[in-house]
């Protein structure tokens, strides 16, 4: 009890210890501050505006997920994974459903196969959308976080009528999808797409073509292409300094392989980069959804499992593509109803890792903004 | 930097920073877009789909009858110990049955993954639409789904 | 015809009639001082209010509806509730410093009221350099924000404040530069002759693009005094959580709110008087008939009028626009707004000297 009062008082831990090197200063931003996004705690090293060290401190919002995950069965692990990157809900099911039929060597049905795109790229514009409004108002712009929550909005409502829930949805099951879509889904699909092309250029108008926002995301934060490798950096992070690791293109999975679309990449490295690859990424989408809405094959959504399930012993992998970058489960089976390990590979994590890299050197404000270009879910980082 | 260069940078900035301005200033002046709901008053129109998961409910008919046999699937389903079958044996014709006595569900624990529900073999439980479960006292989200005096229905086994 | 100099005047020949000098004065002075006091919480609730509902609106939002019609009392509840709020000095702070620096604001503000005409002959106090005096006493704004910002023993308030210093310091200068441009034309510092000079136009048209370019960078310029978005360094919410004011609450925290709404009010009736003629109608060169019908409008109407059309077009830059960065703040200034308004000013000599203008 005495040590801990000891660290939140903070004597004890060097890097809380209020004396720096002669000229710095330390401030603590976070764990609660409006620009870390939930409980992310940064410990930076100034020297007037100018940062020469960032620290983060993780485990604020660390619920221990993998070690709950091993006293839980197969079916119901999965509902956990929502609560990790809870922007991308839906991917994360959809990464734990195929680790577990990977083990069980089931074959999904066709339509199946379809919903878990359909629902995996709606998910992908929801949480880009998000993050858009909410990089724009860490910029100090808090209009275009209200614009984007309108289009995000129209995407809660379809999920909320499919899968009966608006963030956590446990859509995805072992063997497909929990219910079959709802008769209006395709519907409201396409007045949500004809809503989106109406509005898109308003991004441009508010954001993108902003010279003021160009000047503060031009130029900041750059991330070498080697660097993005060696950090381990995913998703519109690496695509954003060139780094071509898409993994619905390198490791197709469902039936990506089948779709078309391009694998968004940006080489400048900087935040403006990262901020393109995830506006264009959207229309890449976008582009997905207009092709499969209209064929969905008619059938079953659920192969029939076994009650209890069992994975056969061994290790498991899957990886897919959610919207921070790469999402791995590793599931190791000694056979029984529960997983004896389960370890998730989060996108989150490997990104924030890069944060000290990039914003040594620059300005405060830029350091929000690099925050807001990683797009940091911290309870994905923390878990 | 070339004079040329210069004012051309000014007026392309000022053009589109023209650009956002114009953009705001339509939604300032069409209060048709707006798209905010007045929530507590709109409970009457309130539309929520069915599929919405809010609280777990046992419906029960006329007869104050409802579809649990008591199997237990639903606890055995429930990741996180939110629902618990307290089951008695009933003497039905000179037979043992087995009977729900009550099932206790802590909705302050429910996550409300639907897996229950999926797990039910006689469809007794099923997602209610409400969404209001604000309480002053935690106990009070205890809840206890068969209601009191009801019993099976004929036929569901 | 009923008007604010009419009622002034009576109040004043009855006060004579009834006191001698003195007594006159002090009541005068005392009438003055309640009424701006007045005026001070009226601008208060009604500015809140109005930048609740642009924003709301600009944020496709309804905006707060609940209290009053139309949701008009919502700032007297939020002025109820900050009352009603503890007013919590921190431990470490420099208490005297922290407690004083709110109410320098506040004097800072009421202070710059004072030459400001808001009718015909209807101004407290019109001393011949009146907009020196304003740009003069408006700078005592930056120590009330160093006051608080180094009072609180805050990093974030300490960053704040150092930022708007900067800030404040260096759009001084293109504020005063913009001004002077005007001031090169009328050839006086005179609130009052300066208004009476935009009879025939206001300058904003009569000085041609020269005055057109000194409004503009006035306007920049005093968003950026004024610390409002997009210039809002000093309380960058998304970095330094609200700068500094971040350890103040209550009612301390409710002055600088104020101060923040009467300087915005200030300088766009600065701006209203030099750019856009003040109180004076809207004339236009020998329309007779037209400027007839225009002067028929109560000149308390035209300026206030004016002004808040001005605060609107700075609420609408505050919910349109992120935030600059500190250094681009500056780059801003010192390569761009200070340049031109320098030539600017260059130019409008000229046309003063050849007489070129209207």
């Amino acid at each position: 009890m005495y040590r801990e009062t000891q660290i939140i008082a903070g004597s004890s831990h060097p890097s809380f210890a209020e004396v720096g090197q002669p000229g710095e200063f330390i401030i603590n931003v976070g764990p609660q501050h409006p620009a870390t996004h939930g409980v992310l705690h940064l410990v930076i090293t100034l020297s007037g505006e100018t940062i020469k060290k960032v620290e983060p401190h993780l485990g604020y919002i660390h619920r221990s997920i993998e070690k709950m995950c091993e006293s839980l069965s197969y079916r119901q692990f999965i509902y956990v994974t929502s609560r990790m990157d809870y922007l991308s809900a839906h991917i994360n099911n959809h990464a734990c459903a195929m680790c577990v039929e990977k083990g069980l060597q089931v074959e999904i049905p066709p339509r199946a196969q379809v919903i878990r795109v359909l629902m995996d790229e709606l998910t992908r514009i929801a949480s880009h959308e998000l993050w858009w409004g909410a990089m724009a108002m860490d910029l100090g712009a808090f209009t275009p976080f209200f614009h984007a929550f309108r289009e995000r909005e129209t995407i809660n409502d379809i999920m909320e009528e499919t899968c009966g829930a608006r963030l956590t949805m446990n859509y995805m099951v072992p063997g497909g999808v929990m219910q079959d879509i709802h008769p209006d889904f395709q519907k409201r699909v396409k007045e949500f797409i004809q809503l989106y092309k109406r509005k898109v250029h308003e991004y441009d108008e508010m954001v993108t073509g902003n010279i003021i926002f160009q000047n503060r995301m031009k130029n900041v934060g750059v991330l070498s292409a080697e660097d993005a490798i060696s950090y381990g950096c995913t998703g519109p992070t690496g695509r954003g300094s060139g780094v071509s690791c898409d993994i619905r293109k390198l490791y197709p999975y469902e039936i990506y392989s089948t779709l078309e679309f391009d694998e968004v990449l940006e080489t400048g490295g900087d935040s403006f980069a990262r901020y393109m690859v995830r506006i264009r990424e959207m229309n890449q989408s976008i582009r997905i959804i207009e092709q499969l809405i209209d064929n969905i094959p008619e059938g079953e959504v659920l192969t029939k499992t076994k009650a209890v399930l069992k994975l056969p012993k061994g290790e498991f992998y899957t990886r897919v593509e959610t919207a921070r970058g790469e999402l791995g489960v590793y599931i190791v089976s000694e056979g029984g109803t529960n997983p004896f390990r389960i370890k998730f590979r989060s996108p989150g994590f490997s990104n924030l890792s890069v944060l000290d890299h990039i914003a040594r050197g620059s300005k405060i404000g830029d350091l929000v903004a690099m925050m807001g270009t990683l797009d940091l879910v911290i309870p994905d980082i923390d878990r | 930097m070339s004079v040329g260069k210069y004012i051309k940078d000014v007026w392309g900035a000022v053009r589109s920073l023209g650009r956002g301005m114009k953009r705001t200033l339509y939604y300032f002046t069409h209060h048709k877009e707006i798209i905010t709901q007045q929530y507590p008053d709109n409970r009457e129109t309130l539309n929520l789909p069915e599929r919405f998961k809010g609280e777990v409910v046992m419906p029960h008919d006329e007869k104050n009858e409802h579809r649990c046999t008591g199997c237990q699937a639903c606890e055995l389903a429930c990741p996180n110990g939110t629902i618990k079958v307290v089951t008695r044996f009933d003497m039905i014709d000179g037979k043992k049955k087995k009977a729900i006595d009550k099932l206790v569900y802590h909705l302050e624990l429910c996550t409300m993954c639907n897996l229950c529900i999926e797990a039910c073999p006689s469809d007794a439980i099923k997602m209610a639409q409400t969404f209001e479960h604000s309480v002053f006292d935690r106990n009070k989200l205890t809840k206890i789904l068969n209601n009191p005096g009801s019993k099976i229905m004929d036929g569901v086994e | 015809m009923w008007s604010f100099s009419n009622i002034s005047d009576n109040i004043h020949d009855w006060l004579s009639a009834n006191f001698n000098a003195t007594w006159t004065l002090i009541i005068e002075m005392v009438i003055a001082g309640t009424l701006v006091i007045g005026l001070f919480a009226m601008l208060g609730l009604i500015l809140v209010i109005m930048e609740r509902k642009v924003s709301a609106w600009m944020q496709i939002r309804l905006g707060p509806n609940r209290v009053g019609p139309k949701g008009m009392l919502q700032s007297m509840a939020d002025t109820i509730k900050l009352m009603v709020k503890e007013g919590m000095t921190p431990n470490g702070a420099d208490k005297i410093m922290f407690n004083l620096a709110p109410f320098v604001a506040m004097i800072v503000a009421m202070l710059l009221l004072a030459p400001i005409a808001f009718a015909e002959n209807f101004q407290l106090w019109d001393l011949n350099i009146g907009v020196l005096y304003i740009t003069a006493v408006s700078s005592i704004m930056v120590i009330s924000i160093l006051m608080a910002g180094w009072a609180s023993n805050n990093k974030y308030s300490l960053l704040g404040a150092m930022r708007s210093g900067a800030q404040i310091v260096s759009y001084e200068l293109s504020a005063g530069l913009s001004i002077l441009a005007i001031i090169v034309l009328t050839g006086s510092l005179q609130v009052s002759e300066i208004i009476e000079s935009q009879r025939n136009g206001w300058w904003l048209f009569k000085g041609h693009i020269p005055a057109i370019i000194a409004f503009v960078i006035f306007i920049i310029a005093v968003t950026a005094e004024t610390n409002r978005a997009p210039f809002d360094l000093a309380e960058a919410e998304s970095e330094l959580t609200a700068g500094f004011h971040t350890e103040y609450s209550g009612m301390k925290f409710a002055l600088f709110f104020l101060a923040e709404y009467v300087n915005v009010f200030i300088v766009c009736g600065l701006g209203a008087t030099i750019f856009l003629g003040g109180w004076m109608p809207l004339h236009i060169g020998n329309w007779t008939g037209f400027n007839n019908a225009m002067d028929y409008i109560p000149s308390s109407l035209w300026f206030f009028g004016k002004t808040f059309f001005l605060i609107f077009v700075i609420m609408w830059f505050r919910w349109s626009f992120p935030r600059l960065r500190i250094d681009q703040l500056l780059n801003l200034e010192w390569k761009y707004l200070l340049p031109i308004s320098m030539v600017n000013l260059l130019l409008v000599t000229l046309m003063a000297i050849m007489g070129w203008h209207f």
